[in-house]
C-alpha cells in the first residue's frame, strides 16, 4: 500500500450530517413555502386586511378569532385530512381516488344515525363517530386488499369505489340530503375551541398523530421503500402487502373523519356533491407538496402546505372580485405555473435560455 | 404471454354475451338491431373518446382532459353557428385543429418537463372547462339545416333498426384506431413507449413524438366526440359530459387494456362500450330501477372484470386455466410481491 491521501472533508456535507432532518431536507421544502408565500401576498394585494385577525363575538359561539387567514386553514382543513392519506397512499407508488366518495359515504353514516331535525338519537355520539369512521376503514381496507392482495394497479382499484360509492351513499340517505340538527356532531364542523375553529384542531392532531405513528416508527421508511421498489423491498423481508394495505387504511380513516368535518359543517349530507372532485385536490396538493407520483418519498408537512397553497389561491380568487366563471381557468393557469416553477427540467430548461441570452 | 393478453379479450367478449343473452331473456327486443344500433348511437361520443383513451393508456399515460374537451368543443359550435356565418364543416375543422393542438401542447409538457400526466391533464380539465364559462353560461341550441340533413342520415335494416350516421363514425374510427395500433409505425411505438420506456428509448423508439403524438390523437378525437356530441343533443351546454373520462377509463379497462400500458387491444374497447350500453339499455327497459343502481352495478362490474382479468393472466390462474397442461415459468413471471 502506498502512502494514503486523507479523505477530502466536504464542508458541506459535513455541515448537514450534524443539522436535523427536516433542515437536511429544507431544500425540498423551499419551492413550497416560496410559492405559500407568494399567493399570500397576492391575496393581501387583492384583499385589504387580508391578514388581520379580529376577535369577534356571535350568539353561536361567543368569543372568537375571526380573518382570512383562520378562513383558509379552516377551510383547508378536510382535505389537508385527505391528503395526509393521500401522501402515504402515493409515497406506496399508489393513488387513492375514492377519497371524495368515502367522504360521501361516512357523512351519509354520520348524518343518518343522528336523526332528523331534533329527534333525539337513542345511539350516543361517539359510537356513530366509530361506526362512521369504522366505514371509512372498510372502505380503506377493500381499496388496499385490491391493490395490495389482488395486484390490481390502484387507479383502478380506486375507481370502482369511486364509481360505486356515491351510489352506495344514496342508498343510505334513501337519495335524499340527510339533514340534521344535533349540536354535538354540528360542533365539529362549525364549533370553536379557545377561539379558533374545531376543524383545525382535528387536522392538526391527526397530522402530529400519524406524524408520529410513521416518522418515529420504522413505518414511514418502508411506506417509501415499498413505493421505490416493492420486489427489493420484498426481499429484505419487507411485508410489502401490509405495507401498502396500511397506507390505503389510514387513507381511509382520513377520509371519513373528512367527511365527518364536511357533513357537520353544512349540518346535512348531501350524496350527490359532498367531498365531489376533493380527491384531485388532495392529489394535486401531494404533488405541490413535492412528492412523487411514482412514489417512494413522502412528507406529511409539505402536502400540509399544499393543501393550503390551493386554500389560499381559491380564497385569493373568490376575493379579488373577478367573475366566478374566471375560477377554474385561473385555479388551472396557476397550478401548471407552480408545476411549472417544481418541474426540474423546467428550471433547467429557463436557466439554459437566460445563460444563452445573456 | 401472448395467449393471456388474447384471453383477458376473450373473457371480457364472453362476459358481454352472456350480460347479452340474460338482458335478451328478459327483454325479447333485444333481439333486434334495435338496441344495438341504438346503444352504439347514444354512445357514439363515449366509444370516439375512449379509443383516444385506448391509445393514451397503451403508451402508459391517462387523458383526463377528454370530457372537458368534448363540452368545449360542443359549445364553441354552437357559438360559432349561432353568431356567425361559418359553414359547420368549416367549423368542424376549426374543432377538430383545436382539440388536436390542445392536446399536442399536453403532450409536450408532459415530456418535456417531466410532468406526471395525471397532472397536467388534471389542469387541462380544469382549464377546457374554465375555458368554456368565459364565453357563455347558458345552454346555447343549435338550428342549423346542415344538422337536420345529417341526422337523418342512417343505414337501416330490414327489421326496424337504423344505424345512425353517428354511429358510423364510431366504426370507422374505430376500424382506424385498429390499423393505427396494429399496422403502423406510431401503433408499435406507442406499445414499446406503454411497455418499458426504458427500453423504448435504448431500441431508438422517437419517445418525443410518440408521447405528443399520442395526445394529439386524443386531443383530435375529443374534439371528433365533442362534433358528435354536438349533432347528438343539437345544442352546447357548458356543464354537459362531466366525468366522462371517468366512463371512458372505465370502457377501456372493461375492454381488457391494462392501466400499466403496452397491453391491450383497441378492438376491446368497443365491447367495453357495448357492455356499458346494455347494462343502460337493460335499466332503462326495466324502469323500476333506480338511476343509483347504475353506478353500483357498473362499480361491481368493474370489480368482476379487473379480478377475471387478474385470475387470467396470474400464473396461478394460467395453470387452473391450463387442466393440467406444463405451464411454462421464466424468469420474467418471478412473482413479485
Amino acid at each position: 500500500m502506498t502512502t494514503q491521501e486523507p479523505l477530502p472533508i466536504d464542508t458541506k456535507v459535513a455541515v448537514r450530517r450534524v443539522l436535523p432532518n427536516w433542515l437536511r431536507n429544507s431544500r425540498r421544502a423551499l419551492w413550497p413555502l416560496i410559492t405559500l408565500l407568494l399567493i399570500m401576498l397576492a391575496d393581501s394585494v387583492v384583499f385589504k386586511g387580508f391578514f388581520n385577525i379580529q376577535v369577534v363575538t356571535d350568539l353561536e359561539n361567543g368569543q372568537h378569532f375571526y380573518g382570512a387567514t383562520i378562513d383558509i386553514v379552516k377551510n383547508a382543513a378536510p382535505i389537508i385530512l385527505l391528503a395526509i392519506g393521500m401522501s402515504l397512499v402515493i409515497a406506496t407508488k399508489g393513488i387513492d381516488l375514492s377519497v371524495g366518495a368515502v367522504i360521501a359515504i361516512c357523512g351519509a353514516i354520520a348524518a343518518t344515525l343522528v336523526g332528523k331535525q331534533n329527534v333525539a338519537s337513542s345511539i350516543p355520539l361517539p359510537l356513530i363517530f366509530a361506526l362512521s369512521i369504522g366505514a371509512g376503514a372498510l372502505c380503506g381496507l377493500w381499496n388496499g386488499f385490491l391493490v395490495a392482495y389482488l395486484d390490481i394497479q390502484p387507479i383502478v382499484a380506486t375507481l370502482i369505489l369511486l364509481v360505486a360509492g356515491r351510489g352506495m351513499a344514496q342508498m343510505i340517505t334513501g337519495a335524499t340530503v340527510a339533514t340534521f340538527q344535533n349540536p354535538g356532531l354540528s360542533f365539529i364542523g362549525v364549533g370553536y375551541i379557545f377561539g379558533l375553529p374545531v376543524a383545525i384542531y382535528i387536522a392538526l392532531a391527526a397530522l402530529i398523530l400519524v406524524f408520529v405513528f410513521v416518522r418515529r416508527t420504522a413505518l414511514g421508511i418502508m411506506i417509501e421503500s415499498v413505493g421505490a421498489n416493492d420486489k427489493a423491498s420484498y426481499f429484505v423481508g419487507i411485508n410489502a402487502r401490509a405495507i401498502k394495505l396500511s397506507a390505503y387504511l389510514i387513507s381511509g380513516i382520513c377520509a371519513a373523519v373528512a367527511g365527518l368535518i364536511v357533513t357537520a359543517n353544512i349540518r346535512g349530507a348531501d350524496t350527490n356533491n359532498a367531498g365531489l372532485y376533493y380527491e384531485l385536490d388532495a392529489i394535486l396538493a401531494v404533488v405541490i407538496g413535492g412528492a412523487s407520483l411514482n412514489g417512494g418519498r413522502f412528507s406529511l408537512l409539505l402536502s400540509a402546505i399544499g393543501v393550503l397553497i390551493i386554500e389560499a389561491m381559491n380564497t385569493g380568487i373568490l376575493t379579488s372580485g373577478v367573475a366566478p366563471q374566471f375560477n377554474l381557468t385561473i385555479k388551472a393557469i396557476v397550478v401548471m405555473f407552480i408545476l411549472f416553477l417544481q418541474s426540474e427540467s423546467f428550471r433547467r430548461f429557463v436557466g439554459r435560455r437566460f445563460r444563452r441570452t445573456a | 404471454m401472448k395467449s393471456s393478453r388474447f384471453l383477458t379479450l376473450l373473457a371480457t367478449i364472453a362476459v358481454f354475451i352472456l350480460l347479452y343473452v340474460v338482458s335478451w331473456a328478459r327483454f325479447p327486443t333485444f333481439g333486434s338491431t334495435v338496441v344495438l344500433a341504438n346503444a352504439l348511437y347514444g354512445n357514439a361520443f363515449l366509444g370516439i373518446t375512449a379509443v383516444g383513451m385506448t391509445f393514451v393508456i397503451l403508451s402508459g399515460g391517462i387523458d383526463l382532459s377528454v370530457g372537458s374537451v368534448i363540452a368545449f368543443i360542443g359549445v364553441f359550435i354552437a357559438l360559432m353557428l349561432r353568431d356567425t356565418q361559418v359553414h359547420p364543416l368549416i367549423v368542424f375543422a376549426m374543432a377538430l385543429a383545436m382539440g388536436t393542438a390542445f392536446g399536442a401542447i399536453m403532450g409536450a409538457i408532459i415530456y418535456y418537463f417531466s410532468i406526471p400526466p395525471f397532472i397536467v391533464t388534471l389542469a387541462g380539465l380544469y382549464l377546457a372547462r374554465g375555458a368554456i364559462f368565459l364565453f357563455t353560461t347558458e345552454s346555447v341550441g343549435i338550428t342549423n339545416p346542415f344538422y337536420d340533413q345529417v341526422i337523418n342520415i342512417a343505414i337501416k335494416f330490414p327489421d326496424g333498426g337504423r344505424l345512425s350516421l353517428l354511429a358510423i363514425i364510431f366504426l370507422i374510427v374505430l376500424v382506424g384506431g385498429i390499423f393505427i395500433a396494429h399496422y403502423t409505425e406510431f401503433g408499435r411505438n406507442i406499445y414499446a413507449l406503454g411497455g418499458d420506456s426504458n427500453a423504448a428509448l435504448m431500441l431508438g423508439v422517437p419517445i418525443a413524438r410518440t408521447t405528443i403524438g399520442v395526445y394529439a390523437l386524443s386531443g383530435f378525437l375529443a374534439a371528433l366526440s365533442g362534433i358528435v356530441y354536438s349533432l347528438y343533443t343539437s345544442s352546447g351546454y357548458p356543464l354537459a359530459t362531466v366525468g366522462v373520462e371517468l366512463d371512458a377509463i372505465a370502457a377501456v379497462v372493461i375492454g381488457g387494456t391494462l392501466l400499466t400500458g403496452g397491453v391491450g387491444y383497441v378492438a376491446g374497447t368497443l365491447i367495453g362500450i357495448l357492455i356499458n350500453g346494455t347494462i343502460q339499455t337493460y335499466i332503462s327497459f326495466d324502469g323500476s330501477l333506480n338511476g343509483w343502481w347504475t353506478k353500483i352495478v357498473i362499480g361491481v362490474l368493474l370489480f368482476i372484470f379487473v379480478a377475471l382479468q387478474k385470475l387470467i393472466t396470474s400464473r396461478r390462474g394460467q395453470a387452473l386455466l391450463s387442466f393440467g397442461r406444463k405451464t411454462r415459468t421464466t424468469v420474467t413471471t418471478l412473482q413479485t410481491p
